[in-house]
């Protein structure tokens, strides 16, 4: 049996834009992509898919996106003069528009950003109610909520790594709700993704870090 | 003594309220904090919060530029507020406007509060407003209204659904307002009874309506129908408290409404194939407003 509703979405949530799928959940798509690029971004190439390519200017998704990506919460009201900000920053980015991909979710939307240093690809769906799946990113299956602290780990593919970081985990206290590994070929590449109640200390996370196998890891809180 | 009610219907809300003697809001208070673990603090915290957004979205659209980018959305909250010609009583006029006013700033990227949806969010700012200026309501009847409007929201998502793409605009701005008119006559001393005879008036006067946005866009006939709702509540809440019954009990409206939204089509609920969007000046404002500029992916 599912979760009972909370009162708080009877009144509420506080949020900006016509709809919470276009709006709320593209500003927290945006925002994971900041957060995982981890600075100012300063290019971004976004795509819209199925039922979001026709009407995301329409009800303001484009802005959303550009403000999610200037990490700016849901209920800022910046979000309406996002392009503004944006263009104070010097942030440059072009929009797109996709139909009939017929195996994504009806309202999906791609991110390409560029920060000084880095470069990443994130796609996202946006679920209803503000409510959102972080489907891929740089190419892995991740599926995350967004709404829990969030450790992605990219690392070489070897034997035990995933028993290895979970236990580093349990022993650190998290309670794992989530796991997901992903992987590019055979041998290769491997993307570990958790979801957790709290976070991660920073001193298990410079160990992890230490790992000759690991190559990235990026921790994210979880997004009211 | 009795369990808190699980709000899965008006009846065993009632039943629980007279054995306990406690007022309507209080059970919707329990059932925060046992089922969702939140404290008494953040809930009336949170519900304080809501309504100053909800206030500050009237001021924002009554006050700021209202023009989205379709162009359907022009300031309509401002004209209704500023006319002269007043139709029935400064007072109505004073409803309505903002009802509009509150709704535009969501059509416009302005921040609001969904109550119940995004869609319907210009009617609780309404409605709640204008009965604690005309009564000189304090802040605190205010909140605990917002409680009850929250219980009714409650069984009408079990039991008939809150989103236009499941049932209907009844759905949407229907539930809104039986949340709005059952706040009213809560807030204005009303019994039990009546407050829920305002649920099952504001019910059957709502049942039916489809959910048929132009161009997909939330602003027409939404706006438009955030004032109609405000007023519906009205006349619910004044017949209700009058002592007058809804002879279909609360109940059987709210099933009533979730077996018209289930049997409504696909069309119209919120996929902009039928009704207003479907008419010809629907279709080319759609034409219009919609990007057309879209690359077709080959078939995977
Ligand atoms: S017509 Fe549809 S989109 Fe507009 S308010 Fe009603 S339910 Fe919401």
């Amino acid at each position: 049996m599912s979760e009972r509703s909370s009162i708080f979405d009877m009144i509420g949530p506080i949020m900006i834009g016509p709809s919470s799928s276009h709006t709320a959940g593209v500003v927290r798509i945006g925002r994971t992509a900041r957060h995982i690029l981890c600075e100012m971004p300063t290019e971004a190439t976004i795509i819209f898919y199925n039922s979001f390519a026709q009407t995301y200017e329409g009800h303001g998704s484009d802005r959303a996106v550009i403000a999610g990506l200037l990490d700016y919460a849901t209920d800022d009201v910046r979000i309406k003069t996002s392009f503004d900000e944006a263009a104070k920053v010097g942030f440059k980015y072009t929009f797109k528009s996709a139909g009939n991909a017929s195996t994504m979710h009806p309202n999906t939307v791609k991110i390409i950003v560029k920060s000084e240093n880095r470069e990443i690809e994130l796609v996202g769906e946006s679920k209803g109610g503000g409510l959102v799946n972080i489907a891929s990113y740089n190419g892995f299956r991740a599926d995350f909520s967004t709404s829990l602290n969030t450790l992605i780990i990219l690392a070489d593919d070897v034997k035990g790594s995933v028993a290895f970081i979970s236990s580093i985990l349990s022993n650190d206290d998290c309670n794992i709700a989530t796991m997901n590994v992903s992987r590019v070929g055979k041998n290769a590449l491997a993307c570990q993704f958790y979801e957790m109640d709290s976070s991660v200390r920073e001193l298990t996370l410079a160990y992890m870090r230490s790992l000759s196998w690991v190559k990235e890891i990026i921790s994210l809180n979880a997004l009211e | 003594m009795l369990d808190i009610p699980l709000f899965d219907d008006f009846k065993s809300w009632k039943a629980y309220c007279l054995e306990e003697n406690k007022p309507l809001y209080m059970p919707v208070l329990s059932y925060e904090i046992m089922q969702r673990g939140r404290t008494e603090a953040e809930i009336w915290a949170h519900l304080k919060k809501a309504y100053l957004v909800m206030t500050e979205a009237i001021t924002t659209g009554l006050t700021e530029d209202m023009t989205s980018r379709s162009g359907m959305v022009n300031n309509s909250g401002k004209k209704v507020y500023n006319t002269p010609i007043t139709v029935l009583s400064p007072e109505f006029q004073k409803l309505i406007s903002r009802a509009i006013a509150a709704k535009e700033v969501n059509s416009c990227m302005g921040r609001i509060v969904a109550a119940p949806t995004a869609g319907a969010s210009g009617i609780l700012p309404a409605i709640l407003s204008t009965i604690q200026e005309l009564h000189q309501l304090s802040d605190e009847k205010i909140l605990e209204g917002l409680l009850v409007a929250a219980g009714i929201a409650l069984i009408i998502e079990r039991n008939a659904g809150l989103a236009g793409a499941v049932g209907g605009c009844q759905a949407e701005t229907g539930s809104a307002a039986a949340m709005g008119a059952g706040a009213v006559v809560y807030c204005l001393g009303g019994t039990i009874d009546m407050v829920f005879n305002a649920v099952a008036i504001t019910i059957q006067c709502m049942l039916g309506l489809i959910c048929d946005p132009v161009a997909g866009l939330v602003e027409v006939p939404c706006i438009v129908r955030n004032a109609s709702a405000v007023s519906i509540a009205y006349s619910s809440a004044q017949i209700a408290i009058a002592g007058v019954g809804a002879v279909i009990p609360v109940d059987e409206c709210v099933q009533a409404m979730g077996e018209v939204g289930q049997s409504m089509e696909t069309k119209y609920k919120e996929t902009a194939l039928g009704g207003l969007a479907a008419t010809l000046t629907g279709q080319n404002i759609a034409k219009k407003v919609l990007i057309q500029n879209i690359e077709i992916l080959p078939e995977e």
